[in-house]
Order: structure tokens, then sequence, then C-alpha cells
């Protein structure tokens, strides 16, 4: 029982969280209704159960992503047009384009029922048994990782290179 | 209201308010920060029916959105580090000239 009120208050939040997100005129409340919004996805996970899930939400969204979106923010604290004028001119036809593709998820949501329970499965989603998976079965995708991570940073310095150069 | 249907029903919400930031917000970090949003209702989508059908492999798919969604930002931030010095704003319509 509490856990369905639990994960209900923490899905309007998030919702909540991206609303505020969208009408927010500063960078930096925007950055912090999203930083809400995320946690309270890491609530939801928490409340599924996925505790797994739950603790990356809360270290990679918004202990790395989320930081290093508000150190940017504080960076690049320019005052310029998209602060007097927030919305582009495609406000309004936008709006009504995600009402219509929300209407039409929604749709295609009414009446979803699910598989089955899987059965015989204690708890897929416990700490062990994804380590025993992740390492398992699929350490080369994490190996990859890092080969990704490597890139992007190779590709991050090569960005503010090229602009630097170009300033000169 | 089951709780699948409300799961769901909020990664649509997600998704919809995030592409709607992409569209109509000018400001080129709030737009990434919209892009965020639209991966973490997906996320939540898959999260869902992971734990519907109760398999834990989705979970690996789910750490390896993560890194690549660190990754995207890793590259996108300085992208608009190096825009913003070029042209001293973050309003994306004084960037109308950019091709390819």
């Amino acid at each position: 029982m509490i856990e369905t009120v639990l994960t209900g208050f923490f899905g309007v939040a998030a919702v909540i969280g991206g609303v505020l997100m969208l009408i927010a005129r500063q960078p930096m409340r925007a950055a912090l209704a999203l930083t809400c919004s995320m946690l309270s996805l890491a609530g939801v996970y928490a409340m599924l159960g996925v505790h797994v899930i739950a603790v990356f939400q809360v270290l990679i969204y918004v202990g790395a992503v989320m930081v290093f979106m508000v150190y940017a923010i504080m960076l690049l604290d320019t005052r310029d047009a998209s602060f007097t004028e927030r919305y582009s001119g495609l406000l309004v036809p936008a709006v009504l384009g995600a009402g219509v593709l929300t209407a039409l998820l929604a749709w295609a949501l009414v009446g979803t029922s699910g598989a089955p329970p899987a059965e015989g499965d204690t708890d897929p989603f416990a700490v062990q048994r994804f380590a025993e998976i992740f390492l398992a079965d699929y350490w080369l995708y994490f190996e990859l990782t890092s080969v990704l991570l490597v890139a992007a940073v190779v590709a991050a310095i090569a960005a503010l290179k090229a602009g630097g150069r170009r300033d000169e | 209201m089951n709780e699948l249907s409300f799961l769901l029903g909020v990664a649509v919400l997600l998704f919809a308010l995030g592409l709607l930031g992409v569209i109509v917000r000018r400001n080129a970090l709030v737009m990434l920060m919209s892009m965020e949003l639209m991966l973490n209702g997906v996320n939540l989508s898959l999260v869902t029916f992971a734990r519907e059908a109760g398999s834990a492999e989705a979970a690996v798919l789910v750490f390896l959105i993560f890194v690549v969604a660190a990754a995207e930002i890793a590259i996108a931030i300085p992208i608009v580090l190096t825009l913003a010095r070029s042209r001293r704003t973050l309003d994306v319509s004084a960037w109308t000239d950019l091709k390819g």
C-alpha cells in the first residue's frame, strides 16, 4: 500500500519537475528542476525494487551529468536573448504536436495489461544477481563502455581545441 | 489505474515534455537538459517493462544507456562551450548558419 502511494508521489513529482524545467527562465532553475525530476525517478526505481538502477540514476545522472551541466551553466553565465524570450517561434505548433503525440501514446497505453510475471525467478534485480549477469555474461560490454568514455574525453578535448584555434 | 499504466503514462509525459523542450526552448543548455529528460522517460518505460517481464538483463542495458548518456553530455557541453565562446550567446537562433 505504502509502496503504491510513494510510487505515485514520485511519478507525479517527476512530471512536475519536467514541467518546471520547461517554464523556468533561468538555466540554473531549469537544472534544479531536472535534478528533482531525476531524483524522483530514482525514488520510483527504488519503490519498484530495482535498487541497482536507482543507485545508478543518482550516481550517474544526478552525480555526474547534472553536476557537469550546472558547472557549464556557471561557466556560461551570459544574459542574452534566450533569457528575455524563452521560447522560439515554434511554441504553438510544438505544443499542439506534443499534445497529439501524448494523446497517441496514451491511446496506445489504454488497456495495457502487461506480460504475466515471470515464474521461478525470486528477485531478478537483486544486486548479486545483477553483478553475476553483468560481469559474467556482459563483461565485454562493460569493457567497451570504458573505450566509449575515453573516446568521449578525447572528442571533448578535440572540440575545445578546435574552438580555441578558430578564435585566434 | 494499475501501476503499469501509471508508470508508462509518466514515461510518455516525460518524453513529450522533453521533446517539447528541445523544440520550443531557445537556450542551448536547456535544450540539452530536455534531451536528458527524454532519455529518462524512455529509461523509465524500459525499466517498467523489464520488471514486468522479470528480466535482469535489462538492468545491464539501462546501465549501458546511462554510460552513453554521460558520454553524450561529455561531448555536447564542450561543443556548446565552443559555440558560446565564438558568438557570446547561448541563444540557438544565433547559430542558424550552421550546416551539415
